[in-house]
């Protein structure tokens, strides 16, 4: 049986998605039985040139992780859907954006500022700052172009599938590698790699009833173990986030942030949890129950840790 | 000129690529090379609480996730005045120690090894982990990929993920170790010193037994003189998790030493328009360019740097590969690029024996693992050495501890301007009027990066936006004579 | 500054069991005010999801109005109290993402309060047609990648 096509690529992303998949362990050497990895830039020597000599959709299948950030990462995103027969948007940051999306947040100015001027490190008395285009005594350099925000890969060209997570888990990865080279294909625009309900189903400790008098930040107390986070007041987003993930963060006493994105079905993450932190706080005097909501810092940050880019609103006006 | 582009250079992590500008004989005029990526984090993690940063900067990047974390993690003590117990403290060195173990294995056979193993010059195709497995047999891959698996495991004891670890808060960490947690840690840490051990062996029958590749090694074309700089504990022996900040000259003399809070009177960042990458130098030597020496404030800060800027290992067996290695290379410091490779398992091999003190450590089952703070957050600095590197946080917060300010330097970046004149050099010795440029050959040219086992995504945390575009004519002389620019 | 001929539009979730009530009685009173909010009626304030408020904005809303009963009074006991905590988180959020805090408002106005609704929809009314139009999608989400 001859052997499949595979390529990843990264786009503004950390490489995480790249270690997620080598988490395979024993089994990447089956991956590399069904396939030739015929674009790999962390582990393998082909370039961008090679790519561009392939035909159309002569590689079978690409995990493309990161999200759109410059006009490279674009570029490259459409030359793999070209050169692609499937092309699933792999991890967090491919799907919704991810960490980097919380650049959402701010004006680019302000980021370009923070970076080449402001920086208490930084020595730029002329203020020098990168250039798409410049010219050096031997000729000419260029880099891409920085977009005003960050994009989900499914805002530039079509996907087949998305595999959430930051990064996804190797067994899951494994789910979809066996559902994909089984052939049943699952319907376009599926979201696979993910386990029914929300990360709370995945959570082995005792959940009660969800009613809490003060929210604090998980430095301020030392939680007891077997109970679940949030009913103790700390912000957690397993509630809001869908089940693959083992609930690994929780077995470490800290607090979900939602790496898994929105369970089925939900538009805008961030919201739907807004939803349940606003609804639990154990009281009906107005005035308590404003002052308890209010010691939920960072809303943004928080609940869009993850998804910011994909959000209904996408991005801050600034 | 005509110019051959490295678009993009591989077996790294992060986004790069080569210039190499030829002259009409075909000699390399220049090379440069650009860092194309950015994503802002020194400005997107503001206004977030500041115990969160040990959780959003580790996706920086996702091969040294640990290491931003617990830069991340001992900034917020910082912030919090506030110190771990001492079983804490054992808890993260311990965490840390086992990922070096696993970072710089992915590293020596992955990353940099598939060059010695495979050959420089062959397939593509096979020049990779998956071609040395073939090449080596299944059961020293077999041996590569449990080592890695084991650190995950231990990752994922402590800091409750395989990638991405969560256990850090100001004060200690989240989760203490149990028993028999710790006994799957002991066997795990076992295993590393073998593996490690093992791990030299290869580098002796692959490497220093071909004598093409010491020649290679020793050769001038990949040897720079700069300073070098690394942490050190109070005996000045390497130490990952923290104390001071050593440097030593070219020559190999102290030339600095400095606490985390005070990194600002020593490091500056210089800025180039062909690149999103910034160039730290040494402020008291100042920024000269890209030239290496004395003169120039370019460091270096690598695993070699690290035992460059030091005075031995803390761990027996370690120690001894350490004398090996100086005693074979011509004595401290060694200023050979390639050498890093070497000093690379050095560092594994000691990482791997302070894994395993630590499993054995009465204390590291202690349930005190954390303080809860009590001062006004306000401002702190912490710095670790992530495997490729120094690796600072400085965070500025507000008094209910959401951050206001954030300032990284972190591993490669400290590199850049040194791996830069290292690209250049070896495109120089590789290149010349005649020679067939072939793609083996530009992964020669590669290779002068690659020692430095480069993570660009951490490099480029920050995030310019567009670009004013500006253009400047220079004659022959190099002379500026015109400028044109649209902003 | 403001176009003095723009016209706010508004949506507003009432709850069945009092403003909507109440916003009938302010009709069949025949009490003049404002046509720029257009209701929409829930069973309970409770109802209201975050998400229809963010919807709403970014589907053209310039502002939006949430309706509810008194504290102490719902249907459903909690229900307004659930959308009270929501709202004051939702208004911490706003401002991290620039959206001015007067373009959303929750207010308790009971089926017996059809002058009160007036009164609240005139207020609201001014108060977004001062902040002008929102165009969260021409003029933020469409503002493009390129160079």
């Amino acid at each position: 049986m001859s052997k499949g096509k595979l390529a990843l690529y990264w786009a503004a992303s950390c490489g995480g998605c790249e270690i997620a998949v080598l988490e395979l362990r024993e089994k990447i050497l089956k991956v590399a039985e069904a396939f030739d990895i015929v674009f790999w830039p962390v582990a393998v020597d082909f370039k961008y040139k090679d790519v561009e000599a392939m035909a159309d959709k002569e590689i079978d299948l690409c995990l493309f992780n990161g999200g759109i950030r410059t006009s490279e990462n674009e570029h490259i995103a459409k030359l793999l859907r070209k050169k692609s027969k499937v092309l699933v948007s792999f991890g967090a940051c491919a799907t919704w954006g991810g960490i980097p999306g919380l650049a959402n947040g701010f004006k680019r100015e302000s980021i370009l500022e923070r970076a080449y001027f402001e920086t208490p490190s930084t020595d730029n008395p002329q203020k020098t700052l990168p250039q798409t285009g410049y010219k050096v005594p031997e000729g000419d350099l260029t880099l891409p172009s920085l977009y005003d925000r960050v994009m989900p890969l499914k805002s530039v060209v079509d996907v087949e599938y998305f595999i959430p997570g930051c990064p996804p888990i190797a067994d899951r990865i494994w789910d979809v590698i066996l559902v994909l080279l089984s052939g049943k294909l699952p319907p376009k625009g599926a979201t696979v790699g993910i386990l029914p309900k929300t990360c709370c189903d995945e959570c082995l400790k005792t959940k009660e009833e969800k009613k809490v008098k003060k929210f604090v930040r998980p430095w301020e107390i030392i939680p007891d173990p077997k109970k679940c986070l949030l009913e103790q007041g700390i912000v957690c987003m397993g509630p809001a986030t869908q089940a693959g993930c083992g609930a690994q963060c929780t077995s470490a006493n800290m607090p979900c942030r939602g790496c898994y994105g929105p369970a089925e079905g939900v538009e805008d993450m961030g919201l739907k949890m807004l939803g349940a932190l606003g609804a639990i706080v154990d009281s009906t005097d107005p005035d308590e129950i404003q002052k308890v909501v209010s010691e939920i810092e960072d809303p943004m940050g928080t609940l869009y840790r993850f998804t910011l880019a994909d959000s209904l609103l996408r991005r801050a006006r600034t | 000129m005509k110019k051959v582009s490295i678009d993009p250079i591989t077996r790294l992590e992060g986004h790069g690529k080569i210039e190499i500008f030829l002259d009409d004989k075909g000699d390399v005029a220049n090379a440069y090379l650009q860092i194309p990526e950015l994503r802002g984090f020194e400005k997107f993690c503001e206004g977030r609480p500041v115990e969160e940063l040990p959780r959003i900067t580790p996706r920086i990047c996702g091969v040294c996730p640990e290491a931003h974390h617990m830069a991340a993690t001992k900034a917020c003590d910082a912030v919090f005045h506030v110190e771990p117990p001492s079983a804490g403290k054992k808890v993260r060195e311990l965490l840390y120690n086992s990922f070096f173990v696993g970072d710089h294995t992915t590293h020596f056979y992955a990353l940099g090894g598939p060059d010695f193993v495979m050959g420089p010059q062959s397939n593509p195709a096979e020049r990779n982990i998956l071609g040395v497995i073939a090449k080596v047999g299944l059961e020293i891959g077999g041996k590569v990929i449990k080592c890695r698996a084991l650190q995950h495991d231990i990752a994922r004891i402590i800091g409750g993920r395989q990638i991405n670890p969560t256990c850090g808060l100001p004060g200690g960490v989240s989760k203490a170790i149990t028993e028999e947690e710790r006994k799957t840690i002991e066997e795990a840490a076992t295993f590393f010193v073998e593996f490690a051990k093992f791990s030299f062996q290869i580098l002796e029958d692959v490497v220093l037994k071909n004598k093409a590749y010491v020649d290679l090694i020793l050769s001038d074309m990949f040897k720079q003189k700069t300073y070098y700089m690394g942490l050190v504990d109070k005996d000045n022996k390497v130490n990952f998790y923290g104390d001071e900040v050593r440097v030593v000259d070219p020559d190999g003399k102290e030339f600095a030493k400095y606490q985390p809070k005070d990194y600002l009177q020593h490091v500056a960042e210089h800025v180039e328009p062909w690149s999103y990458l910034k160039f730290p130098f040494l402020k008291k030597v100042g920024w000269k360019g890209l030239v290496d020496g004395k003169d120039s404030g370019i460091y270096q800060a690598t695993p070699l740097s690290r035992l460059n800027a030091s005075d031995g290992m803390a761990t027996p067996l370690a120690q001894e590969q350490y004398d090996r290695m100086y005693k074979t290379l011509g004595g401290k410091p060694v200023h050979a690029t390639l050498a890093t490779h070497w000093a690379r398992l050095v560092e594994l091999l000691y990482a791997a024996e302070r894994t395993l003190e630590l499993a054995k450590d009465p204390e590291i089952t202690s349930p005190n693992v954390r303080t809860i703070p009590t001062e006004t957050p306000t401002e702190g600095v912490g710095i670790v050495e992530a495997p490729r590197g120094t690796l600072t946080h400085h965070y500025i917060t507000d008094e209910k501890g959401i951050v206001k300010k954030v300032n990284l330097i972190v591993g490669t970046t400290n590199n850049y301007g040194s791996i830069s004149m290292a690209v250049k050099k070896a495109a120089k010795g590789l290149i010349k009027a005649g020679t067939q440029v072939s793609e083996g050959l530009l992964n020669m040219v590669e290779m002068a990066f690659r020692a430095y086992d480069p993570c660009f995504g951490c490099a480029t945390h920050s995030l310019p936006g567009k670009m004013p575009f500006s253009v400047e004519i220079f004659d022959g002389k190099g002379n500026l004579i015109q400028t044109l620019s649209r902003s | 500054m403001a176009n003095q001929t723009f016209e706010p539009r508004i949506i507003g979730f009432l709850c069945r069991w009092c403003t909507y009530t109440g916003a009938d009685l302010a009709g069949t009173s025949r009490i003049q005010y404002p046509p720029n909010v257009i209701p929409i009626r829930v069973m309970c304030s409770g109802r209201v999801d975050p998400t229809f408020i963010i919807k709403a904005l970014v589907e053209g809303a310039d502002g939006v109005l949430i309706g509810g009963c008194h504290p102490g009074d719902c249907h459903y006991s909690v229900g307004n109290y659930r959308c009270w905590g929501r709202f004051n988180l939702l208004l911490k959020l706003l401002d991290q993402f620039g959206i001015e805090r007067d373009r959303v408002r929750l207010e308790w106005i009971s089926a017996s309060e059809g002058d009160r609704y007036a009164q609240v929809v005139a207020e609201i009314t001014e108060t977004v047609r001062k902040l002008g139009p929102l165009n969260w999608k021409e003029k933020v989400i469409a503002k493009e990648a390129a160079a």
